[in-house]
């Protein structure tokens, strides 16, 4: 039998009983359009499958116990200590398990990829305006995949149970402790009892390896599902439209080329682990609550919320016996809760502001979108300042600074920095814009010196190809949105105040370089 | 659209450039090859991945420049296992980008609205469910429905109680009473004020029967901070002066802040920082804050000495240890 053969047989076999074949007949042609910033999500989704496979493997050696027990393996300066089962588990995988230093450092490489793939996909989504409608519903699936992976990092480097970790999750206690009126009682419930107690490792066990990742699982496959439904969205160009899908089909383009980024980003990350050490828990010590090391670092995720903490103003309101810890809830869950609800909500924020309520397939160039630009590169900047507090300690021992002057440089710079962020990106979209239309109108700068009969040099520029004059022009430039403050019969409308915010802000949100039209380019042939 | 301009017109897709391996069968044939050649790198991957698990003791260290004295078994695995995987990729990329169609195909997309027609069959199937249902019409189901699935509610709840106790007043507690012995950590041994030299810290605890089996629940409120400086070197009132010893002063070593150990001291500056939040204190004035996020001086235990000389506690904490919490200021 050949090979067609055999398949044959296998297909009849599944498409009696299932009726599959139309369905995947269809979907194996589906085209997939091509660009290497759509690969940022796919990093993600890859790592992801390396987290499964690595942490699988950690758990048959893991004992997730807080039981004491004396260290009797094989790394001398520990030897004889008392320690939780988990650290000394842990440091078994990392000495007596052969591979299991490798695998160890892969899962934790692979969550910093994994995380780091996140927020540069969200990035790339965020400006090229790929979360507009129809999908807000997968921005918002994002935004919940980012948060849980910064939850699931965290208890992942928690559970060594080394210095390093405990601290963390020292911390993390304060934070629920923190919690207005119920704070003391959920921090007893999460800790079985006073901190650290001997629950916790066990129970951020179960959420790390089953909780979580079942939640990730059902996220992710929802995120793929609707991908695939709404079809993805594709880089204006030419012969591309809102109505098309300009790409690779599935089977066999598409297919060998993510399958084949999937072992190069698994080849990456055994690199990686292979020659960069990262975690050395064994350098840490066991947790003790009475000890710390200098430049307790959490992972670059958490670095700007450690960063909010750390240049929180010492606020502590003493009111009717009661404390309420402002350097605390507003670092740790004020702002973070702000800036996340808002991030989820900004697909549904932008279409009030602009009043658009049409489906987009074709993505925005940053530049053409000047106000989310500019919003976005404010955010990343508050977000960059924070992170820059959170390794305060580190930056001061390199930079030969003082922790001081980074500190109160990071408090003034997180109020001042991120508006001036989003006048100097706006400014530079509508130069780029304007610079756009110099091309399309007068041509490229061919760099050739002409000197003309009368001495003057000019300098030759040469036609843009009609593809690019397209594709510097076919974006849309809407109009403002206008909201009068009274209506057709001379009344005033109701919520006065709520329109000449939406108004001001659309008036701001549709500043735009005028492009360039047929009728321009007419107009300078006839020159 | 809201303007009459005319827009540039849309030139189309851009005429297919064929590749060199599409037209010429020796470049294919390069290509096939080039492929090959790539999987056999990562075949060479694996059996370095095998040598170096079974062949390679994990006590061997080789100098490697830059990365300086690498573990070979490890770097050996590593390495072995990245090269094997690299270059299934690599390879298969290649292939696709090589020999595998790369003409662009154009696909129509559709409006996900439905027809307005199976919109409103759709609306008219859910009333009629809910009208079949009686939903509407029969409040008392509705209600009692609503109030039964509340109720359960509850259950998973009450079952999650047992989570842990509840806190009491064991957070404004600790291990030390009145009278109760400092010991050294490590060690549990008494201490005498001429242990500690001017200008040296050390991390004590209280005594207890069985230091074997001190809980770290208990070393997370009990840590104290020993410091010693020359008395005329304090700036404290006459109360808190009161509660140190011939220039040894105890503060809880549990962060005001967030519970960190405040462990750095800095001998110069006579200032405690905490390496979590940089939160500082200034240990001549009764580790008021100075800098950082710390919004309350670290608690001072009051401390003298017995007839041998061995330091004691004369009274417990008179205020609760580390982070603050929504009780705090009850007691």
């Amino acid at each position: 039998m050949t090979v067609e053969h055999r398949l044959g047989s296998v297909a009849n076999y599944v498409d009696e009983r299932t009726g599959a074949a139309a369905w995947m007949k269809k979907n194996l042609q589906k085209v997939f359009p091509d660009h290497w910033s759509f690969l940022l999500g796919e990093v993600a989704l890859y790592s992801f499958i390396i987290l499964l496979l690595s942490g699988t493997f950690l758990t048959f050696w893991f004992d997730p116990s807080q039981r004491e027990v004396i260290y009797e393996g094989s790394y001398e300066p520990l030897e004889g200590l008392k320690m939780s089962a988990a650290y000394a588990s842990t440091l078994n995988i990392s000495f007596e398990v052969r591979g299991g230093l490798l695998m160890r450092q892969i899962h934790h490489w692979a969550a910093l990829i994994f995380m780091s793939a996140i927020v540069a996909h969200l990035l790339r989504v965020f400006f090229t305006g790929a979360f507009r409608k129809p999908r807000e519903g997968n921005w918002i699936i994002g935004i919940g995949l980012l948060t849980l992976g910064i939850v699931e990092g965290f208890l992942g480097y928690s559970l060594p149970d080394d210095l390093l970790s405990g601290t963390g999750i020292r911390i993390a206690e304060a934070i629920i402790q923190a919690i207005p009126v119920v704070g003391s009682y959920l921090a007893y419930f999460a800790f079985g009892g006073a901190f650290p107690g001997e629950a916790f490792i066990p129970r951020i066990y179960t959420v790390h390896v089953l909780l979580l990742p079942g939640a990730f699982l059902a996220l992710i496959t929802a995120h793929l599902m609707m991908v695939w439904y709404q079809k993805h969205t594709q880089f204006p160009g030419p012969g591309r439209t809102e109505k098309n899908v300009v790409g690779y089909p599935l089977m066999p383009t598409y297919m060998a080329k993510a399958g084949g980024f999937f072992f190069i980003v698994f080849g990456v990350t055994a690199f990686l682990a292979a020659v960069a050490s990262i975690n050395p828990i064994w350098l840490y010590g066991p947790y003790t609550p009475g000890q710390i090391s200098a430049g307790s670092q959490p992972d670059w995720y958490m670095g700007w919320l450690d960063g909010l903490v750390r240049m929180a103003p010492p606020l502590e309101t003493h009111a009717f016996g009661h404390t309420i810890s402002w350097n605390i809830l507003i670092p740790g869950l004020i702002v973070p809760g702000i800036l996340f609800t808002g991030m989820a909500l900004y697909p549904f924020i932008e279409s009030w502001i602009t009043g658009d309520k049409r489906e987009h397939h074709l993505l925005d160039r940053p530049r053409n979108a000047p106000n989310r630009t500019a919003l976005g590169a404010m955010s990343l900047t508050f977000i960059l300042v924070t992170l820059i507090n959170g390794g305060n300690d580190i930056i001061a021992t390199h930079f030969d600074l003082s922790i001081n002057q980074i500190m109160w440089g990071t408090r003034f710079g997180v109020f001042i920095l991120p508006p001036i962020a989003f006048v100097v990106t706006k400014r530079l979209c509508l130069s780029l814009q304007r610079a756009d239309r110099e091309l399309v109108l007068h041509g490229r700068e061919t760099g050739t010196l002409l000197r003309l009969p009368h001495g003057e040099f000019v300098e030759v520029h040469e036609p843009i190809s009609p593809e690019k004059a397209y594709l510097l022009t076919s974006h849309e430039q809407a109009p403002p949105l206008e909201l009068p403050a009274v209506d057709g019969h001379g009344v005033k409308r109701a919520g006065a105040l709520r329109n000449k915010l939406r108004s001001r802000m659309s008036i701001a949100n549709a500043e735009q370089v005028t492009k360039v039209s047929a009728d321009d380019l007419k107009e300078i042939e006839h020159h | 659209m809201s303007n009459e301009i005319e827009a540039i017109k849309d030139p189309g897709l851009p005429a297919h450039v064929h590749r060199k391996a599409d037209t010429d069968p020796v470049a294919a044939k390069r290509a096939e090859r080039q492929v090959a050649i790539l999987f056999a790198i990562s075949a060479l991957g694996t059996i370095l991945l095998i040598v170096s698990y079974l062949f390679i003791p994990d006590d061997v260290f080789i100098f490697i420049p830059v990365m300086g004295d690498q573990n070979a078994h490890q770097l050996g695995l590593g390495l072995g296992m990245a090269i094997s995987l690299f270059f299934i990729g690599m390879g298969a990329i290649h292939w696709a980008k090589t020999l595998m169609p790369d003409t662009e195909v154009v696909a129509q997309r559709h409006e996900f609205r439905s027809p307005d027609k199976d919109r409103k069959e759709f609306v008219e199937a859910v009333k009629s469910g809910v009208d079949a249902s009686g939903l509407g019409r029969r409040s008392l189901i509705k209600r009692s429905l609503g109030a039964a699935l509340g109720l359960s509610a509850l259950s998973p709840l009450l079952l999650l109680r047992d989570l842990g106790p509840l806190p009491g007043n064991e957070l404004e507690k600790t291990t030390w009473k009145s009278g109760t012995y400092l010991v050294t950590d490590p060690g549990n041994r008494r201490i005498k004020s001429s242990d500690l030299e001017v200008g040296s810290v050390a991390q004590v605890l209280p005594e207890i029967a069985d230091p074997e089996h001190r809980k770290l629940s208990d070393i997370a409120k009990d840590a104290v901070l020993l410091i010693r400086l020359r008395p005329q070197e304090f700036n404290l009132e006459p109360d808190r002066l009161a509660m140190t010893h011939e220039g040894i002063i105890a503060f809880s070593k549990i962060c005001s802040h967030m519970g960190c150990a405040v462990a750095l001291y800095e001998q110069q500056t006579k200032h405690l920082l905490c390496p979590c939040h940089q939160s500082t204190f200034d240990v001549t004035r009764a580790a008021k804050v100075i800098f950082g996020p710390s919004a309350r001086p670290l608690p001072q235990l009051d401390i003298t000495v017995d007839s041998e000389g061995y330091l004691f506690a004369r009274k417990p904490f008179s205020e609760p240890v580390g982070p603050s919490f929504w009780e705090r200021d009850s007691q």
